[in-house]
């Protein structure tokens, strides 16, 4: 690991002017995803701005059910608002790494990250969420721009994950036999605006799978999806699945998704 | 002695206050006074030449203090690593060494291969120069799989064109020849048994010093085996004569063979200490380099037939195997797919023609040796399939054809050299039959079916040779050195007790079970007995811990000792207590007079020992110290019937192994609680190799795909069901203790078990192992293809 300069602002605006003062700055929430990229050489920021101090943790139910981003994977798990308004979000938490990960990693730095295989991405666009950052609000469809990148600009701190109460949701994950994260995620969703169902895992980065959406249209039930084959073209392919696997993958899991939705 | 720490009981391990703490004392948790730190420039593709190594640059990095390459080991006549069993061709001829340099000369092997050390003021220091070491490659051909090796245009040793090592036969060809055409059936099949990698819990680490004013090494390393250690790097590689060299092995966190050997790494360590004014040098493998650059394990590639007659009995055996030895020869690799393989292939069945070829190829690849079994599980592997996969095409059932083939009679003469001393393989397999409930597997069978999953059934009727090894036998089979074992007691004058043991607890609770035999025979508190071993500086002398060989071979060294010491401190209590050596007897601690109420405790002659007021020490010495070595005379037989469950999810391919059995015969057992800790670990990591791990390197680039956990999937509790154990008792006859091996067996039964499970839930003859989703659902859509 290079050496680097290490900041604790107490201030969003602080963080910001701290990481827009140098090009090379990376923030950190849990440093869960970061730290084990920097041991590997993958990434050498400069200036580390650590958001910790920011105390931007927590979680509130009105209207809409509101996370903070530095809200740890283990407390949204534990959250009796969110097993109450989505419960598929609770154990979407509940399931990421292990214990000492999802005490420290944050669903902030998660959609930051947007690993392809990550979780939240599937349950931010699945419910059609809302980010918020210190300078604006964007949806979820636009958020995820593919592979490790987002919407974000550079300086752009994620505040809070709003997410629009569904009348069910579900997710079903098949984690990836070595590393545990989504070889396929499905997230299904009926909402006030439809249906929506979203896939991590499965390509470059989280995709709206319209093929189930068209289907579960037709009545928010397993039996829909009934003979619904996804195609495997531009699904991907390494040592663990093949794209036909992960494509048969996300009918089944989506039908398990389906079942599970409460 | 019946105090509850004895023979048989389930004391909790001693050792595990300090380890569950974090008190152990790892080499990584040693440092030394003006340490530095080194770090291995390795290779990064899997052959090439080294047309020219540049460090100008790196030399000039910040905190470097020595850099090292191929060039300057060879200036000082160091000599490169050793393979220690000497194995010859079926036509005479010597296995083919081509040379192993402990930093690379002129070419390198395979991804990972060592190529120069950057040692420097702190770890990352060393790690930014060797990245700054410019070496220039020539890229050459490689061949990455066992089966493309025979003959590849990439010649990865001068000494061997065709890349074969060794052509190495076993057993009676006319004989089976014979027995085939008189077969009534013939069953073939090929099977592929994965290579894996170790992943002991503890990297590999070392810290090597070399004191510039008595001109004496001390190596701190992560070996099983501290004493074979020194005795290589001193014999063979010349650092330094045995009394110049003192080598420690600490706590050490796992092993699994993998730490047997004796690896370019730590020798470097101690080397280059004396070439940095004497500065101890510390080295701690990263993980990935552990992926790259530990020996690893299995990867043999085998043809086998086996013929019956009409009765069902089997008549003739015959084996070939392509074995992948990686780019080098390991310390003891070459007597894994010969000696330690092919003399297992009688299975427990009484086989009258046994043949089997092993052709040993070099590979661009990491080394292979010995893994948990080595040799035996592969043997396992292919005789409980192919027997399973006989009794399909025989239409009789595994377990009946299984028992109708067992072995009955002992000692039990195999075709290829091993004699069984004894066993009951029925025993085994009934019980195992009745805690599996196998009657009740048809209704759990079409439960599953009414879900749309597939239940299997598979049997393995394993039989393993441990507790090794005869010396003389071995030598006689090209081993470099013997395999005996030896100890010291040393009683303290309160009583107390001090066991010095040549073998190594890595894991495997000797503080705890050797305790307990001190225990049992001196009556002891077992908090008053310690265990001391890994430095060749206490203990004389020793052949360290694999080959489940610390029981039947240690311990029965340690009893020895025992024995002696037993006898001198009659002797001494005798002449305290004024009677004759006769009359002695002792029990539960106490010597008693026969026929009076004379007495003393244990401690009360260990302090007469060393006083030595009362007794003529012209005719007996002061002190009780007594010490053993022990040669067995045979290998162990540790034997048993495994029997596993699985339920195939039909829409996504996930095997569940829904009930496992395990009934194994270990002779007299120490600690019931530790031998099921050993069993346990071990069948986990057999379900690994048969359902999760698999090393891949990529035929294309040569590259490791499986480098870190990312893509190397080991087995995790849940993947693993709670396991219903049960024990059968044939004492070994070969020691005094009735001890047989228990460290191996789980590993070795349980991959064809969880296979034959597998191809029975299928119907299928074969699938891959490890047999992951992706490989199951891929079986499936051939079936449903084939159904269409
Ligand atoms: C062993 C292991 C297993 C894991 N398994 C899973 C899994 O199964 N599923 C899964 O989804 N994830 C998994 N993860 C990832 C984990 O969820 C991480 O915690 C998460 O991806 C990153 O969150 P973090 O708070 O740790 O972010 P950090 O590591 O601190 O940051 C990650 C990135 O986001 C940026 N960032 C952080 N916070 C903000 C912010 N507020 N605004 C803008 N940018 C920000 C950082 O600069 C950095 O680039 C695993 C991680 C590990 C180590």
């Amino acid at each position: 690991m290079e050496n680097f300069n290490y900041h604790r602002p107490a201030s969003v605006d602080d963080a910001v002017k701290a990481a827009k003062a140098k090009p090379d700055a990376k923030y950190m929430s849990g440093g869960m995803t970061l730290i084990p990229t920097m041991k590997q050489g993958l990434a050498s920021p400069s200036d580390i701005i650590d958001l910790g101090a920011l105390k931007n943790a927590g979680v509130s139910l009105g209207s809409s059910l509101v996370i903070k981003a530095g809200t740890t994977h283990a407390e949204v798990a534990a959250s009796a608002d969110v097993k109450k308004a989505i419960p598929a979000l609770a154990g979407l938490a509940a399931n990421i790494g292990d214990p000492h990960v999802r005490h420290k990693g944050t669903i902030g730095g998660s959609i930051a990250n947007n690993d392809p295989a990550a979780d939240y991405p599937a349950a931010c666009v699945g419910l059609g969420a809302t980010i918020h950052t210190n300078a604006r609000k964007i949806a979820a469809d636009d958020f995820f721009t593919g592979m490790f990148s987002t919407a974000l600009e550079d300086g752009e701190v994620v505040t809070a994950v709003e997410f629009p109460l569904p009348k069910k949701a579900g997710y079903a994950k098949f984690p990836n036999p070595a590393s545990r994260y989504a070889m396929i995620g499905v997230f299904v969703a009926d909402t006030a605006g439809g249906v929506r169902a979203s896939v991590t895992g499965a390509g470059s980065g989280v995709f709206r799978a319209k093929d189930v959406e068209a289907a579960l249209g037709n009545g928010f039930a397993s039996a829909s999806l009934n003979g619904v084959k996804v195609s495997a073209k531009d699904i991907s392919s390494d040592l663990h699945a093949s794209a036909e696997y992960r494509a048969h993958l996300i009918t089944v899991m989506a039908k398990r998704a389906v079942d599970a939705a409460k | 002695m019946d105090n509850g720490t004895g023979i048989g009981a389930r004391v909790k391990r001693k050792e595990d206050h300090r380890f569950l703490t974090g008190k152990g004392n790892y080499t990584d948790d040693i440092n030394l006074p003006k340490q530095t730190y080194a770090y291995f420039v390795r290779s990064p593709h899997a052959h090439a030449t080294i047309n020219k190594i540049d460090t100008s640059k790196a030399k000039k990095m910040p905190g470097v203090v020595g850099i090292f390459t191929g060039d300057d080991v060879a200036a000082t006549k160091l000599g490169g690593l050793i393979c220690g069993w000497m194995i010859h061709s079926k036509d005479g001829s010597p296995m083919k060494a081509g040379p192993h340099p402990i930093l690379a000369l002129g070419k390198v092997r395979y991804v990972g291969d060592h190529v120069a050390v950057v040692i420097a003021e702190t770890r990352d220091l060393a790690k930014a120069a060797a990245a700054a070491v410019d070496v220039d490659y020539g890229v050459l051909p490689h061949v990455v799989d066992v089966a493309d090796a025979m003959g590849h245009k990439a010649q990865i040793h001068e000494v061997a064109p065709d890349n074969r090592v060794f052509n190495w036969s076993i057993g009676d060809e006319a004989a089976t020849d014979a027995a085939f055409k008189k077969a009534a059936h013939i069953t073939k099949i090929d099977l592929v048994n994965n290579r894996l990698i170790p992943n002991a819990m503890e990297p590999r680490a070392a810290i090597g010093y070399y004191d510039t004013g008595a001109e004496h090494y001390t190596l701190y390393t992560t070996s099983q085996n501290p004493h074979v250690a020194r005795l290589v790097i001193s014999a063979f590689h010349g650092l330094a004569p045995e009394h110049k060299l003192r080598v420690i092995a600490p706590d050490v966190g796992g092993g699994f063979g993998s730490k047997i050997f004796i690896y370019a790494e730590e020798v470097v360590c101690a080397w280059a200490s004396k070439f940095v004014g004497g500065r101890p040098v510390k080295w701690t493998a990263e993980r990935t380099e552990s992926f790259l650059a530990d020996a690893h394990g299995r990867d043999h590639v085998t043809h086998a037939e086996m013929a019956t007659d009409a009765s069902g009995k089997i008549i003739g055996f015959k084996v070939h195997t392509k074995a992948a030895m990686g780019a080098y020869l390991s310390t003891f690799s070459s007597c894994v797919p010969t000696y330690l393989y092919a003399t297992l292939l009688s299975g427990q069945y009484n086989i009258p023609a046994i043949y089997a070829e092993v052709d040993a190829l070099y590979t661009n690849t990491a080394p292979v040796d010995a893994y948990r079994g080595a040799g035996r599980p592969e043997a396992t592997y292919v005789v409980e399939r192919i027997v399973e996969t006989a009794a399909r095409e025989l239409k009789m059932n595994p377990a009946e054809f299984r028992r109708k083939n067992f072995i009955t009679q002992f000692p039990h003469q195999t075709p290829v050299i091993m004699c069984y001393d004894a066993g009951d393989y029925a025993a085994a397999l009934d019980k195992a039959l009745e805690i599996a409930d196998v009657k009740g597997f048809p209704a759990r069978k079409k439960a599953s079916a009414a879900k749309g999953n597939f239940r299997g059934l598979g049997y393995s009727a394993y039989i393993e040779a441990c507790g090794i090894a005869p010396s003389a036998a071995v030598g006689s089979l090209g081993a470099g050195v013997g395999l005996w074992e030896s100890a010291e007691v040393r009683v303290n004058p309160v009583g107390t007790v001090e066991i010095l043991t040549g073998s190594h607890s890595h894991g495997q609770g000797h503080e705890t079970t050797f305790a307990q035999l001190v225990s049992d025979r001196l009556g002891v508190d077992i908090n008053n007995v310690a265990i001391v071993h890994g430095d060749t500086d206490k203990v004389q002398f020793g052949m360290g811990t694999y080959g489940s060989r610390s029981g039947a071979v240690g311990m029965t060294a340690i009893s020895k000792a025992l024995d002696k010491v037993e006898a001198k401190a009659k002797r001494i209590a005798a002449a305290v207590m004024e009677s004759s050596v006769d009359d002695i007897e002792f029990k539960n601690g106490t010597f008693t007079v026969k026929g009076t109420d004379k007495k003393m405790a244990f401690g009360e002659v260990a302090l007469s020992a060393y006083v030595a007021h009362k007794f003529n020490s012209a005719e007996i010495e002061p002190g009780l110290k007594e010490s053993a070595f022990h040669d067995p005379s045979n290998f162990v037989f540790p034997a048993g019937v495994h029997i596993a469950e699985i339920e195939i999810d039909g829409e996504t391919g996930v095997t569940t192994v829904a009930n496992y059995t395990a009934v194994d015969d270990f002779g007299n057992v120490i600690n019931p609680m530790i031998v099921e800790g050993q069993v346990h670990g071990g069948i986990t990591q057999g379900i690994g190799q048969a359902l999760i791990e698999g090393c891949v390197y990529d035929k294309e680039s040569g590259q490791l795909v499986t480098g870190s956990y990312m893509d190397y999937q080991m087995p995790r509790a849940a993947d693993v069901p709670s396991y219903k154990l049960g024990f059968t008792c044939t004492p070994c006859p070969s020691n005094p203790l009735g001890m047989k091996g228990c460290g191996e067996a789980g590993a070795i039964g349980s991959p064809p078990a969880i296979m034959n499970a597998v191809t029975d839930a299928l119907g299928v003859k074969d699938v891959p192992m490890p047999a992951t989703p992706h490989v199951v659902w891929q079986q499936l859509q051939h079936l449903k293809k084939a159904a269409e």
